[in-house]
């Protein structure tokens, strides 16, 4: 790792530079030298160097001092280490006011400066470890990733973009597999809260008890098993975004608490008396129809008004087909890099085949499909049959005879029950064939009692 | 290449670990003067920038490596003392012995740890002219060292890699 990392030593004593290079780069770093202020601050704005060595005294126009200085106008991150033969606390403390990391006087001991380049290194390496995860968070979750051409899509995009530095509340509806939780995340990471904490919870896969200390945490003691104190998702949020998914299952109880949090962004911990304050913007999501909930006495019509202060209701892919070209690239695109395949496009029969599809399971199962194709294929282009199975999902589904007078709940739990057995109650599995998330197949197994 | 007066076992004992280590038949010249301009009065060292360019000028064309061995104490303007110098990938080396003797830090002589200290150095150095840079194992050759104790921690041996570096930049053409 040392050398990618370059060194640009200043001085005009030619032997000094020289030395201090040659000794650098046996240390395994890239070291350039100049000896003028002018040419270092010309080289530094052609190469941000890791480390600036500048000699205080230098005749010529700039001193270490202005050349310091210019470099920082350049780079106001660089580390510059200043390097005197005559130490006198004067020029210490304005090189340390104008922004010097270091001050050291020459000649120093070999540990000493093997032991400082080491600590700038160190830092440096850590800087540029964290500026590359956040650029993978931002690059992985930016709109960027929302692949559409659907004017729908981009309208919602366009309020995404407008709510992001908001803090209201956002309720995200639509179908499994649309993307609810990337649109949520889009809007987290785009906005002031960005770079502060975005905490998922499945709100399906949980039961009540433990939802609500997931939710608040709780008190030590206030449960055999609560041996200490624990912070809860909202208080982990602090500052950021909290992602509630699957909002819609959540039962009586937590719909009161959580109305008391939206209401007064306070709460208590379970078992704990002491009020806990937070600053955290909620983002809900949910497939169900939640007017019909409210209207069945299921859900609470206060709580979702609370909620429902900005309404984005994503559209299934059944209804924005022009997307499905743009996605299936897109997708194999990444799912090519991933596996190590080198897999060129779709054919124009396979991607025709795509758009007839109805996809029940959205982006989810699209994606899904792509995978499958691309591990079974032999070919570097995804050919109709690389997506025969889909084929077989049509006909299977024209082919069944539908049970009239059955009540669709009972479909749909002979459905479930018959796909954990073909998949030896994979839940993961499972839920990809049916084209639902894994939270909304915890969800209805907790509701039909399906134990695997 | 001795500069200036070296003790016979020193230089006998630097062709030892050269032949050990690397494919070259070490030869020795006739020893060099210290040039009168490496003498830093205010310091009281020799100035080693200047002793590897008298050693560059005294290098004969058909020598792969050019080591030279000096008792002086010697530094560059940064640092306070070094215990040798390299060309990076170049055919130029130094070794200073003066800051290896236990009797410089006011202890009795011991020269066989001398030896021994040398040999390390001697490997760590020619290791820099074949591209090693410092390695993080401290027991390896080519781990920095920035004072004696160091040196002592060291092996006179590479680790499994630098050792394999060196062999194929050595089995290379232009090794």
């Amino acid at each position: 790792m040392k050398n990618i990392w370059q060194i640009l030593v200043v001085d005009d004593e030619e032997v000094m530079c020289e030395s201090m290079a040659a000794w650098l780069r046996e240390d395994g770093y890239r070291v350039d030298t100049a000896s003028r202020g002018k040419q270092a601050v010309e080289m530094a704005a052609q190469t941000d160097y890791a480390i600036y060595f500048i000699d205080l005294k230098m005749p010529g126009g700039m001193d270490g001092i202005e050349t310091l200085m210019e470099i920082h106008r350049i780079h106001p991150e660089a580390s510059v280490v200043i390097i005197t033969a005559y130490a006198t606390v004067d020029t210490a403390i304005q090189a340390m006011k104008e922004g010097a990391q270091e001050y050291i006087v020459k000649p120093c001991n070999p540990q000493e400066i093997s032991m400082l380049v080491s600590r700038i290194i160190k830092v440096k390496n850590l800087q540029r470890e964290n500026a590359i995860l956040r650029k993978k968070l931002t690059r992985q979750y930016n709109y960027r990733d929302i692949i559409t051409k659907s004017a729908r899509m981009q309208d919602i995009l366009q309020l995404t973009q407008d709510i992001a530095s908001l803090r209201s509340t956002v309720l995200i509806r639509g179908e499994s597999g649309t993307g609810k939780e990337l649109v949520a995340r889009a809007i987290h990471f785009s906005g002031d809260r960005g770079n502060k904490p975005f905490i998922t919870v499945s709100c399906a896969a949980l039961t009540e008890t433990l939802l609500e200390t997931e939710l608040f945490g709780y008190e030590k003691g206030s449960f055999t098993g609560a041996g200490a104190q624990t912070k809860g998702k909202f208080e982990l949020a602090n500052g950021g975004t909290i992602f509630l998914d699957e909002i819609g299952d959540i039962s009586p109880k937590l719909q009161a608490d959580l109305l008391r949090v939206l209401q007064e962004r306070a709460f208590y911990r379970v078992g704990g008396s002491e009020e806990v304050r937070v600053d955290v913007r909620v983002i809900a999501a949910t497939h169900k129809d939640l007017q019909q909930a409210i209207r069945d006495g299921h859900f609470r019509d206060d709580l979702y008004y609370r909620l429902n202060v900005i309404e984005i209701r994503i559209p299934p892919l059944r209804e924005r087909r022009e997307d499905i070209p743009v996605l299936a690239d897109h997708l194999l695109e990444r799912i090519a890099r991933e596996f190590g395949k080198e897999i060129a496009s779709v054919s124009e029969g396979a991607l025709r085949m795509l758009m007839d599809y109805d996809w029940p399971g959205n982006v989810r199962e699209l994606e899904n499909a792509i995978e499958r194709a691309c591990v079974t294929t032999r070919t570097r282009v995804l050919t109709e049959a690389d997506f025969a199975f889909l084929e077989r999902e049509v006909s299977a589904r024209r082919a069944w005879s539908v049970p009239a007078g059955v009540p669709l709940e009972e479909i749909e739990r002979r459905a479930i029950i018959a796909t954990l057995e073909r998949t030896s109650g994979n839940i993961k599995e499972a839920a990809a064939a049916l084209g639902i998330d894994r939270s909304t197949l915890y969800d209805k197994l907790k509701r039909y009692e399906i134990t695997r | 290449m001795p500069i200036g007066a070296v003790p016979e076992e020193l230089l006998a004992a630097t062709e030892r670990t050269v032949a050990e280590w690397f494919p070259f038949d070490p030869y020795r010249l006739p020893p060099l003067p210290m040039p009168a301009a490496a003498w830093q009065p205010e310091r009281g060292q020799y100035e080693s920038v200047t002793i590897m360019k008298a050693l560059a000028a005294a290098c004969p064309p058909d020598a792969a490596r050019l080591l030279g061995l000096t008792t002086a104490d010697i530094a560059i303007p940064m640092l306070s003392f070094l215990f040798g110098q390299a060309q990076f990938n170049g055919p130029i080396a130094l070794v200073s012995v003066s800051r290896l003797r236990q009797d410089f830090y006011g202890l009795p002589p011991d020269g066989e740890l001398l030896v021994e200290r040398l040999a390390k150095e001697v490997l760590h150095e020619l290791g820099h002219t074949c591209g090693l840079i410092h390695c993080a194992d401290p027991q390896c050759a080519m781990s920095l060292s920035t004072h004696v104790g160091l040196v002592d921690a060291k092996q006179a041996s590479f680790c499994a890699v630098c050792g394999s570096h060196l062999v194929r930049r050595l089995t290379s053409s232009n090794g």
